[in-house]
């Protein structure tokens, strides 16, 4: 009865106000970020593709019809109270590792720079399973530790094991891609999770453990394959090898170096227009930040995400019930982590993945995802009052 | 939420903030502090200086006929990077290219490696340039061929085709003075690292050697420099700037092409004789220079070389065959680099420290067969015994033992193995005053200074090499312990850093240790006819802007006198005209219509060739002319080439009927080279197409 009437409650409120509760800060930021993302993209592809003769805005229109999508998805995840949301959680989570399978079988996944990511769909679309795996597995665990079968406040180690367990088939998938930036990142907020879960300490310590030794025995077994061993080895010494990662690498750091402390102002990089660095519109968009806003712009972008996740953090504190707060914990951890993978490779901190940033990056996948979390946390957000 | 959840959170986000506090950080070092470093490298990966060569001055003689000028060119060029990224290296491509041009496909190997990638003691043919600009294995393709290449891009990746400027030495009037001229070529590393204190660009063509090397800074130019920004794929997005190539400018020198052709035919012909009468004559210098400012009207080396063969592609065996002992080492130039005992064309040196030392040059002197000087007998060159003779005669018919009888009794003086504190020397201070041990300072790259065999040069020598000597058995190889090199060990290495006898006495007659060059014998003897004046020789007068403006006169440089007086200096020129008249060089010049002064010399040298015979005389005639008011030194000089007067004197005496224009015993001053006697003193117009001045 009371479940019910509470239930009635919620509804009520998001459906007299749809974008009420928006909270300003997160959206404002959110917002800011993909109009300079737009940008930037534009910035980084607009003159090779001119110079050979394609459309120069092909990047540009494909990135706001992706935005576009995005913001729907986020929209439609907001208004849903999340709480419904588990209820359909084991759907989601079969939905993702269904996709995972999916990448992996020959004919129907599509293999780029070594890895088997993407499942390639008519009209020169493609998804990216792993991006939104990441969402099941977060909402997955979350249903899991937050349910309470007993009196105890904290999650049991059963329920930990079923979380990991939760986790882990896909993670598995991922592997066999492979994939290891996402496996970090999905590893990273993993730990976050069963942290805030009021599991035992042990837990969180052992995981670190695992995923520190796992990490080395993976290298040293093979199960990375050589391009994943070069990319590491180019992050350890990057003029070892001049045209293939470390040359990335190298190029990357230039050309954030080379744009000083002002920049050489939107469309202006010769790094960039040259297109000295590949993939410049995905996994190293931060690089046209770097070169044509230079540090001011640059270190405002990292001062954007900060906001966010400080945010997400304010919201993760004030949810209503431990469901929405591994949800907003699970997310923050999640573009955290992301966001240091992908700017730390740039600035040649962290190994070269290919992991997109969150909000910047030109690809659709990706964009969804982090939309989707972004409805996420306004829907906890929404909520907590 | 319980208390350890809410730790936890905690926890995470200082984690969090950490790690965008370190992104930042990074972001810092990157942006701000390291940022002119980055800003270099990004520079460097995107602009490309892409050089224009200037079109390089002209040279040309002293009446404005081209000796060095310019020629279009069709290059075919190989592209390193482009080849090394084929699965064979290239070597197909290249294969299928040498076949298409007619060439070794060694040589195209050789022509497209790098010197650092050919082994040590073979480099001959490398490429010295860098592996990024295109390497041309031949400048001159048959268009058609090009034509060829370059429509077939894909059946000859790497390979290309471009004009390009040609370095060309028309050889008017048959002239060749290869080692005057020298010749252009690559930079290479060792050019570029800017040891010789010059800088160029990578693709710059520069002068290797000779007046090319020598006024390279003039004739080269400045290169026009094409900065353009240039994207991954080398596709130039924009220029940054762009400059234009400013051409060289001209050199006037003080040859004439005629002139040169004639003395370069008449040493060819003096060697030529030399080997018809069974001497090998393996070289030969022959020089002529203005004895009044000291400038070179011809000067020829024998071995020569086509200069044109750089620029047409050397093949390796022509490169080999420039320093090949059996060819007499064609690339040295004798007149600067060959050493060589002067003989009697040094007594005029004799005759100068004669009359320092107080001996009456108008008194007889006795001249017997030979003389004793200490231990050994030293003879007359052919054994004669001439009784008394005046010195005038003694020189005329090249006496050796006078001169032998006044060195020792000098060295005795002197005190002879005991020397005074300060002995007079007067044979070694006149050759000092000769500037014997100097360099000539001719404006021509790799001169050798002379070795004069004089008391500080001995000690140095057995410092050097006193080991050896006082160890000979040991160090010695087994074909050098002869019973003679045996005794000169012990001699050398007893009191071998002293003036003995038998070298005071070998010195006055230019024998020993002392050696010169042909060009520093013809500076001496040009002093002796001017009345004393040591000068500087020169071989270029000007250099002339593109538009006939004078930017720089090369004026005389005198670089010191005679130690002599007016009366000896008038004494040796009587003697050297009576060398002429009444002695050795009587038949070489007989019938000449001009009256010409000189010496001859007949220097031995000890050694074997490689065939294992012994090292014939060297030929030596030293002279100037007219005798009255002199204009000319002339000197020839044939390696091994025998008698000074019958092979040099004869040749000598061609390049005065050049000259004077004499035919037979007839003047025909319409024929002369310089038809008022004297060498042009105004800088001529320049054009490449000036044409050789026909004589009727």
């Amino acid at each position: 009865m009371s479940s019910l009437s509470s239930r009635s409650i919620y509804r009520r409120r998001s459906r007299g106000s749809v974008f009420a509760g928006f909270d300003p800060i997160l959206t404002g930021s959110v917002a800011a970020l993909l109009v300079i993302g737009t940008l930037l993209v534009y910035a980084a592809t607009r003159d090779w593709y001119a110079a050979n003769n394609l459309d120069p805005e092909y990047y540009l229109k494909r990135h706001v019809l992706n935005i576009l999508i995005g913001l729907l998805l986020a929209w439609g995840t907001t208004i849903i109270d999340y709480r419904l949301l588990r209820a359909y959680t084991p759907i989601f989570w079969g939905l993702g590792v269904l996709g995972l399978i999916i990448v992996l079988i020959p004919g129907l996944g599509a293999e780029v720079n070594g890895a088997k990511a993407w499942i390639a769909l008519p009209g020169g679309f493609q998804i990216q399973p792993a991006e939104l795996a990441k969402i099941s597995i977060i909402i997955g665990m979350s249903m899991i530790l937050s349910e309470r079968t007993h009196d105890s406040n904290e999650a049991t180690s059963r329920d930990v094991l079923q979380a990991l367990v939760v986790a882990g088939i896909p993670v598995i998938f991922i592997l066999l891609q492979p994939d290891m930036g996402t496996v970090f990142i999905i590893s990273a907020s993993v730990v976050t999770i069963i942290a805030i879960s009021g599991a035992s300490s042990r837990w969180v310590v052992a995981l670190l453990l695992i995923a520190v030794v796992g990490a080395f025995g993976a290298t040293k077994a093979g199960v990375i394959n050589s391009y994943q061993v070069n990319r590491l080895q180019s992050f350890v010494n990057p003029n070892a090898d001049v045209q293939g990662s470390g040359y990335q690498l190298r190029q990357a750091r230039i050309t954030v170096g080379s744009g000083g402390f002002l920049g050489t102002g939107l469309f202006n990089g010769p790094q960039t227009n040259g297109r000295f660095v590949p993939e410049q519109q995905t996994d190293f968009i931060f690089t046209v930040a770097g070169e044509e806003l230079g540090f001011v712009g640059s270190a405002g972008i990292l001062l954007l995400y900060l906001i966010i996740l400080m945010r997400a953090f304010s919201i993760a504190r004030r949810a209503n019930d431990p469901y929405g707060r591994l949800v907003a914990t699970g997310i923050t951890a999640w573009f955290a982590f992301q966001i240091f993978e992908n700017i730390g490779m740039t600035l040649g901190l962290m190994p070269m993945t290919g992991v997109p940033l969150p909000f910047l990056s030109y690809g659709g996948s990706s964009m969804f995802a982090t939309l989707i979390g972004f409805g996420l946390l306004q829907n906890v957000h929404a909520r907590h009052r | 939420m319980n208390q350890r959840s809410r730790l936890s959170l905690l926890v995470v986000q200082i984690f969090i903030l950490t790690l965008m506090v370190a992104l930042l950080g990074r972001l810092f070092y990157l942006q701000v502090a390291a940022a002119p470093k980055y800003k270099d490298a990004a520079l460097s990966i995107q602009s490309r200086d892409v050089i224009n060569p200037a079109i390089r001055g002209l040279i040309v003689d002293s009446s404005g006929v081209p000796l060095a000028l310019n020629r279009v060119g069709l290059a075919i060029t190989v592209d390193r990077i482009a080849l090394d990224e084929q699965s064979d290296k290239g070597v197909n491509v290249l294969a299928r290219v040498s076949n298409l041009l007619g060439l070794a496909y060694s040589d195209v190997y050789r022509a497209t490696r790098l010197c650092g990638e050919l082994p040590k003691y073979d480099k001959a043919g490398c490429w010295t340039g860098s592996r990024y600009q295109p390497i041309p294995i031949t400048k001159e393709a048959d268009p058609e061929i090009a034509l060829q290449i370059v429509e077939r891009t894909f059946d000859y990746p790497g390979i290309g085709a471009t004009p390009v400027a040609i370095r060309n030495y028309p050889g008017y009037a048959g002239v060749n003075a290869a080692h005057e001229l020298g010749y252009v070529g690559p930079v290479t590393e060792e050019d570029l690292s800017g040891k010789n204190g010059r800088s160029y660009y990578r693709s710059e063509t520069i002068g290797k050697t000779g007046l090319e090397y020598q006024y390279d800074s003039y004739l080269r130019g400045t290169a026009g420099i094409r900065t353009v920004i240039v994207d991954r794929k080398e596709s130039i997005t924009r220029e940054s700037q762009n400059t234009k190539p400013i051409s060289g400018n001209h050199l006037v020198t003080s040859l004439d092409v005629r002139l040169q052709s004639g003395v370069e035919s008449a040493l060819s012909d003096a060697v030529r004789r030399a080997r018809a009468s069974g001497h090998p004559a393996d070289s030969g210098a022959a020089i002529v220079m203005d004895v009044r400012n000291g400038q070179i009207l011809a000067m020829a080396s024998y071995p020569t070389y086509d200069p044109n063969s750089w620029e047409k592609g050397l093949s390796v065996s022509d490169a080999r065959a420039l320093f090949s002992e059996k060819n007499g080492v064609p690339a040295l130039s004798r007149p600067l680099q060959g050493m060589f005992a002067p003989a009697s064309t040094f007594k005029s040196v004799s005759v100068v420290a004669a009359a320092n030392a107080g001996y009456n040059l108008n008194a007889t002197y006795n001249c017997p067969s030979e003389i004793q000087v200490g231990n050994r007998a030293f003879q007359n060159f052919d054994s004669k015994p001439l009784g008394r003779v005046s010195l005038k005669k003694g020189i005329a018919v090249s006496c050796d033992t006078l001169w032998y009888q006044i060195a020792f009794d000098e060295w005795l003086r002197d005190g002879g193995l005991n020397p005074k504190t300060n002995p007079n020397d007067y044979f070694f201070k006149a050759a000092q005053g000769f500037q014997v041990n100097k360099k000539t300072e001719i404006d021509l790259p790799s001169e050798l200074a002379g070795r004069l065999a004089d008391r500080t040069w001995r000690k140095n020598w057995y410092a050097e090499n006193k080991d050896f000597y006082c160890n000979y058995k040991d160090r010695a190889k087994k074909n050098q312990l002869t019973p003679f090199l045996l005794e000169l060990a012990r001699e050398n290495c007893l009191d071998g850093d002293k003036i003995r006898a038998g070298d005071a006495v070998n010195f006055s007659i230019g024998q020993g240790d002392t050696v010169i060059t042909p060009l520093k014998l013809t500076q001496m003897y040009a002093a002796i006819a001017n009345g004393g004046k040591i000068w500087r020789p020169s071989v270029a007068k000007a250099v002339v802007s593109k538009d006939g403006k004078i930017l720089k006169k090369i004026d005389a440089k005198q670089l010191g006198t005679l130690p002599a007086t007016k009366a000896t200096l008038d004494f040796l020129h009587e003697s050297l005209r009576e060398v002429v008249t009444g002695g050795t060089a009587t038949g070489a010049f007989s019938g000449f219509p001009i009256a010409i002064s000189g010496k001859t010399g007949t220097a031995q040298v000890f050694g074997k060739n490689a065939n294992g015979t012994l090292k014939a005389d060297t030929s030596w005639f030293a002279s100037y002319g007219p005798t009255q008011n002199p204009r000319y030194a002339v000197v020839m000089m044939v390696s091994q080439g025998g008698f000074g007067a019958s092979v040099s004197g004869v040749g000598v005496r061609k390049i005065y009927e050049t000259l004077f224009g004499v035919t037979g015993s007839k003047v025909d001053p319409a024929k002369a080279i310089f038809p008022d006697g004297r060498p042009p003193s105004t800088i001529p117009k320049i054009s490449p197409a000036t044409k050789v001045k026909v004589t009727p």
